[in-house]
């Protein structure tokens, strides 16, 4: 039986791909688990996995081509199978979808207006309901939505193996996040002018920090926290274990760790009709790339000692940097932290990440004059800004967040405490 | 435990609720002399005389009134019909006096009935006499209707159906009689009503009544040795329907297919879909397939009529279809 391939989102946030590479020809077979082609996502380049065994019938977008998540890429199906049909119903499907994208737009004379379906009158025999509202739409099974929901897995991100790809409890049940290869590829190619069209990434990011700062009420709290015996334990840890090596990240990471877990409120999420208290701290850190920025999130810090967070967060830098991180490693931070210590800034204020409530933007360590015990002394001092979603977070809950974290990094012991 | 037949089982049904209560009678077309078209009244007439065992003329409107007016004065009559497909001629009896008197009398006159016999396609009958209209019965409030597939389920409920005060639609089937089972030597009763687990699998649901449970059975069989097991749920009771029996099934295995010989429109199967679609929405995996009859008249032709009910191979497909199990 033929069937459409569909165009799945191979990112919680992709909307929309670009078909990078085509591994299979037309009249080529391919098995579950071929790697059919490469889709360019928001954040990196994907391999799209075949969902069964079958005989790729047609190419419908070309490498170059986009195509919106839910929208058929290929036909495949048994040697020799009548595909018209299949074509009439996508040419049609196509015909009646709402056209949004007014630049391919036909310019249509006036009196031809009012067959746009935008403002076609509805006949009776018009099967409203039966139109897909959104091309997005996953297709699940009741159960497989709720066991999905039930385990906090994001169904853009399963494969479904039912009919029309339709995602059912074994997808689900089988689902484990796997580590995706991904093929870098060289920047899409400059334009002479100063005009620079927007990547998917760059969209993506512009989208999703515009979401967060307009619907998220900022508001922030800044400290200046000595490092002076953060430093020194880092250091001392480092006499004592002369092979490892761990970042100063790591370490703060671990104990906004140990401060969140005093302080669960903040490591919670807004979820329109509840606030999500999270089972776990997952730890985003803001990681600048060539072409946008991404998070990759070392997952259960509460769980983990320094070192082990210091080896993940090196692993997942150096999948950031190239690109590789698959979407389950730069999704579900419950709380994130962004450094621009290494550029010299001083201070800074972050946009919120979702579905966290509350960034840590850190500036640089610089030696200030502090005063201590009525008398001047040198010291290095860093400064933290923590920006919250007053939806989720109250001044003083934050402020409560804020001033045990600057007790553990004064003197990270009582972070044992 | 004695084994014996679907007919004995009812045979005995009948004999000892006779002797229990004066007022119960039995009448319809050669239920007396001729010890019933399919002997389900063997000996009955000997036993108790011509005034409690009622040959009647080929009349299903007329005795049926009549029985439903000997009702309404005091006895306990069972209307042997001797096909549901004659039963038509009774449907406005049935459905207009024994299934709204209670109602209509303001609680007055109660119908403690029994209609009884063959329902569904047997062989070899053409289209008007190969007919399952347990859809129909259950249509109008008011009405008790049951369907047992079993010598074991047809004896305790009959028995339960006679001592009942509302009227109940007894569905037995003419290729059912000769079915042989287990049946205690002791008196027992099966409430109205309640479903029975004949086979227990966590896989997948299948939910049927009457006749089609030895397909499904069949079926069950088959899907084992493909390292399936399912749940199978006989209804027993149509009216009232066990719900309860019903979610419990498809909520432990998220997948359910109904089998009715009855044709696909407006039917049984349609209406025990929509409840788990209602009340189980959460819980389903797949969409819920219905395993009927072809949505035309029977033929005549026996290859034909065969491929019109249900069967094995197509219970077996519909599993495979819920199960997102493609054939190789």
């Amino acid at each position: 039986m033929a069937d459409k391939l569909l165009m799945i989102a191979l990112s919680p946030t992709m909307e929309k791909g670009t078909i990078h590479t085509w591994h299979v020809k037309e009249g080529d077979a391919f098995s579950t688990g071929d790697i059919l082609c490469d889709v360019e996502t928001d954040k990196t380049t994907m391999e799209y996995e075949s969902p069964e065994d079958a005989i790729l019938l047609k190419i419908l977008v070309n490498e170059g081509g986009q195509a919106s998540v839910g929208d058929p890429i290929a036909i495949f199906g048994e040697e020799g199978e009548d595909i018209s049909p299949l074509l009439d119903e996508i040419k049609k499907e196509k015909s009646s979808k709402p056209d949004t994208n007014r630049e391919e737009k036909e310019k249509e004379p006036a009196s031809e207006k009012k067959t746009d379906p935008d403002i076609e009158e509805e006949s009776p025999e018009s099967q409203k309901t039966t139109q897909p509202e959104a091309t997005t739409r996953i297709k699940a099974s009741p159960l497989a939505r709720k066991i999905a929901e039930e385990r906090g897995l994001n169904l853009s991100q399963i494969r479904g193996s039912g009919p029309q790809n339709r995602i059912v409890k074994r997808d689900v049940e089988n689902y484990k996040p796997q580590e995706k290869s991904a093929i870098t590829h060289a920047p899409s190619s400059e334009n002479s002018d100063q005009r620079i069209p927007l990547s998917e990434k760059r969209q993506i990011i512009a989208k999703r920090l515009s979401e967060s700062k307009y619907s998220a009420p900022h508001f922030y709290l800044r400290v200046q926290v000595d490092m002076t015996r953060l430093m020194e334990a880092r250091k001392r840890y480092h006499e004592t274990h002369p092979d490892a090596k761990t970042s100063l990240n790591a370490w703060l990471i671990k104990l906004s760790s140990e401060a969140l877990k005093k302080h669960p409120e903040v490591n919670s999420g807004w979820d329109t009709d509840a606030l999500i208290r999270f089972g776990n701290v997952h730890i985003g850190l803001a990681v600048a790339q060539e072409d946008g920025l991404i998070t990759p999130v070392v997952k259960s810090v509460e769980y983990k000692k320094i070192a082990q967070v210091d080896h993940e967060l090196q692993g997942l830098i150096e999948k950031a940097k190239n690109n590789k991180l698959s979407p389950e490693e730069y999704t579900g931070a419950t709380f994130t932290i962004s450094n621009l210590g290494a550029w010299g800034i001083e201070e800074f204020t972050a946009i919120i990440n979702p579905p966290g409530s509350a960034i840590l933007a850190l500036g640089a360590i610089e030696k200030k004059p502090v005063v201590i015990n009525d008398e001047i002394i040198i010291r290095p001092m860093m400064s933290m800004t923590l920006s919250c979603d007053h939806r989720v977070i109250d001044g003083a809950t934050g402020a409560d967040f804020m001033k045990t974290l600057k007790a553990y990094i004064d003197d990270p012991a009582l972070a044992l405490t | 435990m004695a084994v014996i037949t679907y007919r004995e089982a009812l045979r005995q049904a009948l004999e000892e609720e006779m002797h229990r209560d004066k007022n119960v009678i039995l009448l319809g077309e050669e239920v007396a002399q001729y010890n019933g078209a399919y002997k389900v009244s063997k000996g009955l007439l000997d036993e108790f005389g011509e005034e409690r065992v009622i040959d009647t003329p080929i009349t299903e409107e007329g005795f049926t009134g009549v029985a439903i007016g000997a009702a309404m004065a005091g006895m306990r009559p069972v209307v042997e019909w001797m096909t549901f497909n004659f039963s038509i001629q009774a449907m406005d009896q049935v459905f207009n006096n024994a299934a709204k008197m209670l109602y209509m009398s303001g609680g007055q006159f109660n119908i403690p009935i029994v209609f009884r016999g063959p329902n569904g396609p047997a062989e070899y009958l053409a289209s008007q006499h190969s007919q399952a209209l347990a859809s129909i019965y259950a249509h109008f409030p008011g009405l008790k209707v049951v369907a047992p597939a079993t010598p074991y389920d047809a004896k305790g409920l009959l028995k339960s159906a006679i001592r009942d005060d509302n009227p109940v639609v007894f569905m037995e089937a003419e290729l059912i009689y000769a079915w042989e089972g287990d049946v205690p030597e002791e008196e027992y009763l099966i409430e109205i009503g309640k479903a029975d687990l004949k086979k227990e699998g966590d896989d997948v649901s299948i939910i049927t009544f009457g006749k089609p449970l030895q397909i499904v059975t069949e079926a069950a069989d088959v899907l084992e040795k493909k390292g399936i097991h399912a749940d199978i749920l006989d209804l027993r009771s149509l009216r009232p329907l066990d719900e309860e029996a019903i979610l419990k099934t498809v909520k432990k295995t998220n997948r359910a297919v109904i089998v009715d010989e009855s044709w696909p429109v407006a039917g049984m199967a349609s209406h025990i879909g929509w409840i788990i679609s209602h009340k189980a929405f959460d819980f389903l995996d797949a969409p819920v397939e219905l395993v009927t009859s072809e949505d035309v008249p029977m033929p005549y032709n026996h290859t034909l009529e065969l491929a019109a009910q249900p069967s094995v191979d197509k219970i077996v497909q519909a599993v495979q279809k819920v199960m997102y199990i493609r054939e190789a």
